[in-house]
């Protein structure tokens, strides 16, 4: 180099200048998940109260919703797309779907709301105390999920809106709707059938000795539950379609190059609808999995932060905004990661503000690593 | 004591471990042109992306004006009176002229706002230097290529370069745009600036170069001044071999039955009332100058537009209104003038790029995909066209040289198994050798009894392939000519119209 140039404003990152196993690791795919089992580790040697299994039980029910509406995510960031809408498809979904299956409703609370009167009154929804209620009510939440999702897949393919910009005015549209309908209140008394999906545990374990001849409820730590089986058969049915299906590499195509890929013969409007309403779909199966939990259709589950949580972990799995690349596994990684962290900060003792300050962060750090390894990989293409 | 200029001082530099430069030595001397040759992927943009500043040598130095010179990047390089010229126009659509040329040097006022007045009138004084008659305050959207590319021209005037490197700048123009370029990069030498012009048009280097270097393989295997270096000798030293023709022998393989009609074809204010057909077994020429409506045509054929009235009958059917998916069910294949933009995943794998057009056929009665299967059948189709690369599942396209992604491209339709081709600009911007391939390629297609529509700018290239020329001026069929009756001046004068020929 010369000392006649003066210093660069701009300086590429050279190939020479990061040792090589670095590099490697950088540009390994599941960098995230080693940093992730890392993370853990240190955490752990701080704060061992993290490897409790309480706390650990407690985790991974966290881990299912959001693992399940993450992978609508995937979906629709792959097409270089974003849903800023799926967290109120959740709320409107979950309202839906209670309306449906209530048994009872409070007049006092819900005497304002629209559908009150015709599909809401003293004695429940229309299907109040049915044997189907819990069937057809997680069929309206699904359904419900699907059609926001057309419809955003419709204006965006067909009208050419940017996504951004569609999700946004359907994430204001469908939140708002889901708390006129409900006046703001929770739809309480859902079937216990219902409920049991939120919770019901396959496969519990209950740690410390036998002093007692009974063990109380609250001791036994569920690890194996109805969300957990619900949301992995979504994410292992979403990666196949995605890595082993025409529909999979047409997505992937859309997200890579869409005039390449519509001059190839690939549906390319029809790819984007699908996509929004699978996106939306698996909104509805968060929904599903939240309102069970909750044990009630509540219309701001999908609010507040949740959308920070939603894309951040689909990010930090790897899943570029660009468009063309990500997997269900990573989006999973991502999940693991980003539950491990709330968690971890919870025990930092820090408030609510300072952990979004905090998440806020990573996601920037995931998306300055996302440039860094594409810059790194053409580094050595070109 | 070198002299003034850039002197490249045994530059080196590998990608993956491959080297693509190997102790490359040259000088660039003020006030005159260096026509820098060689096949695609030998190096030459490599090595001017070295000079520019957008990478950095493993090894060797250079020397600018005899002081050390080493840019870390474009900005520093601009800053020490190097102006790169990029084959892809670095040009912002939605700014006006004068915004674009002045993009990193904007006048300012006292208040450290853009003087405007100040903008508009240094913009004047430097589009007439081009010879460029338009307002500085026109957008650069509403420009020609050749108009862009004169834009990207006045930039490099006022950073006031000393050297000004072009990367292949005539592929977009007109023949009247390209003499004005010639004119004003003589203007350029004259005034002393020193000028590396690369090309793969070799008739135009011996025009314009003072001096020749040749590169092949990553190193320099000629350089002199232009006199010695006739076309046939910068051809031999690119190959490395000798080589007879740039083209295969002409054989006609036209058949009776018709592929491809078209009646009446018309999209107001693109294309009004083609008529063509397109036989088995045929070449059929699409020649005519930019903007004449070649490739509008190829995309109503196509069903990338629809046409508003007229008909079109393929394989003997009648389509009433195309789409790209009735275009390959009905065995048509469009490779498309801009390779990465409308043909290639730049960053996807060579198979997965193979595979895009035949997916439905892949897939099984589920949709599901054998990915070693597809791996297995890309790989016979790649290795058919000899495309040169690494392993094909995971090399991803934007790593191969332009010879090799136009074969991939091809690779990709083929294995839709059609039996018309549209082909736009097939050979823009690949070298010789891979030119001559392609080149080939079409004639198997046609051996085989496929029908190929062959869209050219260059007129060479279209006599030495078709049966027959259609001419296209401003979107209509201006004349056809039977490959008897092939003259480059009646060609020539019907691409242009009769006024122009006139004067």
């Amino acid at each position: 180099m010369s000392d006649t140039i003066p210093a660069p404003l701009l300086r590429r990152p050279r190939s020479s200048a990061l040792p090589a196993l670095l590099r490697r690791l950088l540009l390994d795919e599941y960098f995230v998940l080693y940093l992730t089992v890392a993370y853990f580790a240190v955490s752990a040697f701080f704060f061992p109260a993290l490897l409790d299994p309480r706390n650990i039980s407690n985790q991974l029910s966290n881990v299912w919703p959001l693992l399940a509406v993450a992978i609508g995510q995937t979906f629709v960031i792959i097409i270089a797309g974003i849903d800023l809408s799926l967290g109120a498809t959740m709320g409107l979904a979950s309202v839906a779907g209670a309306i449906v299956m209530t048994s009872a409703a409070d007049k006092l609370l819900l005497g304002n709301s629209p559908v009150w009167g015709w599909l809401l009154s003293e004695q429940g929804g229309i299907l109040a105390d049915q044997p189907v209620a819990v069937a057809v009510g997680i069929a309206v939440i699904l359904v419900t999920g699907g059609l926001v999702g057309l419809v955003n897949g419709v204006f965006i393919a067909r009208f050419r809106l940017p996504p951004f910009m569609m999700t946004l005015v359907t994430l204001m549209l469908f939140s708002s709707a889901a708390i006129w309908i409900t006046q703001s209140q929770n739809i309480v008394n859902l079937p216990d059938g219902f409920n049991r999906l939120g919770s019901g545990d396959l496969v519990s374990v209950y740690f410390g000795e036998k002093v007692t001849p009974e063990i109380k409820r609250r001791d036994i730590l569920p690890f194996v539950t109805y969300p957990m089986l619900i949301s992995l058969a979504l994410a292992i049915a979403a990666h196949l379609l995605l890595s082993r299906t025409v529909f999979g590499r047409q997505v992937y195509a859309v997200g890579n190059n869409p005039k390449a890929a519509e001059i190839s013969g690939v549906p390319v409007r029809r790819t984007i609808i699908m996509v929004f309403v699978i996106a939306g779909f698996c909104a509805a199966v968060a929904a599903i999995l939240y309102s069970a939990r909750l044990q009630g259709g509540r219309p701001t589950i999908g609010g507040g932060s949740a959308l920070l949580d939603i894309i951040g972990a689909t990010v930090i799995g790897g899943t570029s905004l660009a468009g063309g690349k990500g997997k269900i596994p990573w989006t999973f990684v991502g999940v693991l990661f980003f539950v491990l962290l709330s968690n971890t900060l919870n025990y930092m003792r820090l408030s609510a503000f300072h952990i979004d300050v905090v998440k806020g962060a990573i996601i920037l750090a995931a998306a300055l690593l996302d440039v860094l390894r594409v810059r790194l990989a053409a580094g050595d293409g070109r | 004591m070198s002299g003034a200029g850039l002197s490249i001082r045994g530059i080196g530099k590998s990608f993956f471990g491959v080297p693509v430069l190997t102790d490359v030595s040259l000088e660039i001397r003020p006030g005159r042109v260096l026509g820098l040759v060689g096949q695609n992927g030998a190096g030459k943009s490599t090595l001017m992306n070295i000079v520019g500043g957008n990478t950095a040598p493993d090894s060797g130095d250079m020397l600018l004006d005899d002081k050390a010179y080493g840019p870390a990047n474009a900005r520093e390089a601009e800053r020490s009176g190097v102006a790169f010229i990029h084959q892809e126009l670095n040009l912002f659509a939605n700014l006006s002229i004068a915004e674009n040329i002045f993009i990193t040097a904007m006048p300012r006022g006292p208040a450290g706002l853009i003087d405007r007045n100040r903008l508009r009138r240094r913009a004047t004084d430097l589009l007439r230097e081009v010879d460029l008659d338009l307002s500085p305050d026109t957008l650069v959207e509403q420009l020609s290529p050749g108009e862009r590319q004169l834009v990207e021209v006045s930039k490099a005037l006022q950073l006031d370069a000393r050297i000004v490197i072009f990367d292949e700048p005539t592929t977009s123009l007109t023949p009247r745009e390209t003499s004005r370029l010639f004119a004003l990069i003589d203007r350029l030498r004259s005034g002393g600036t020193a000028v590396v012009y690369i090309s793969h048009i070799l008739a135009d280097i011996e025009t314009l170069a003072d001096d020749v270097a040749v590169l092949r393989d990553g190193k320099l295997v000629a350089a002199g001044p232009r006199p010695d270096f006739p076309a046939s000798r910068m051809i031999n030293l690119m190959l490395g071999r000798d080589i007879d023709q740039l083209y295969p022998p002409h054989r006609s393989a036209v058949r009776d039955e018709v592929l491809l009609e078209a009646e009446g074809l018309s999209l107001p204010g693109v294309v009004k009332g083609i008529d063509l057909s397109l036989r088995q077994g045929e070449i059929l020429g699409l020649f005519g100058l930019m903007g004449s409506g070649r490739t509008e045509l190829a995309r109503l054929l196509f069903g990338l537009d629809r046409f508003h009235s007229g008909e079109l009958v393929v394989q003997g059917e009648r389509v009433t209104r195309m789409t790209p998916r009735r275009a390959i069910a009905a065995r048509m294949a469009f490779i498309t003038e801009n390779r990465r933009e409308e043909g290639l995943m730049m960053n996807v794998s060579i198979a997965e790029n193979i595979a895009l057009a035949s997916l439905r056929a892949l897939g099984n009665a589920l949709g599901l995909l054998d990915k070693r299967a597809i791996t297995a059948s890309a790989a016979t189709f790649a290795s058919a066209l000899q495309v040169r690369s690494g392993p094909i599942d995971t090399q991803p396209a934007r790593s191969l040289s332009g010879g090799n992604q136009q074969k991939v491209v091809i690779a990709k339709w083929l294995m839709s198994g059609p039996s018309i081709f549209l082909l736009d600009e097939p050979t823009r911007g690949i070298d010789v050798a891979a030119k001559y391939e392609i080149y080939s390629i079409v004639k198997d297609l046609v051996a085989a009894g496929s029908g190929v529509i062959f869209i050219s700018s260059e007129i060479e290239e279209v006599m030495a392939m078709a049966d027959r020329i259609l001419v296209m001026r401003q979107g209509e069929i201006a004349s056809a000519f039977a490959r008897e009756r092939f003259s480059k001046a009646s060609i020539l004068r019907a691409a242009f119209g009769e006024k122009e020929a006139a004067a």
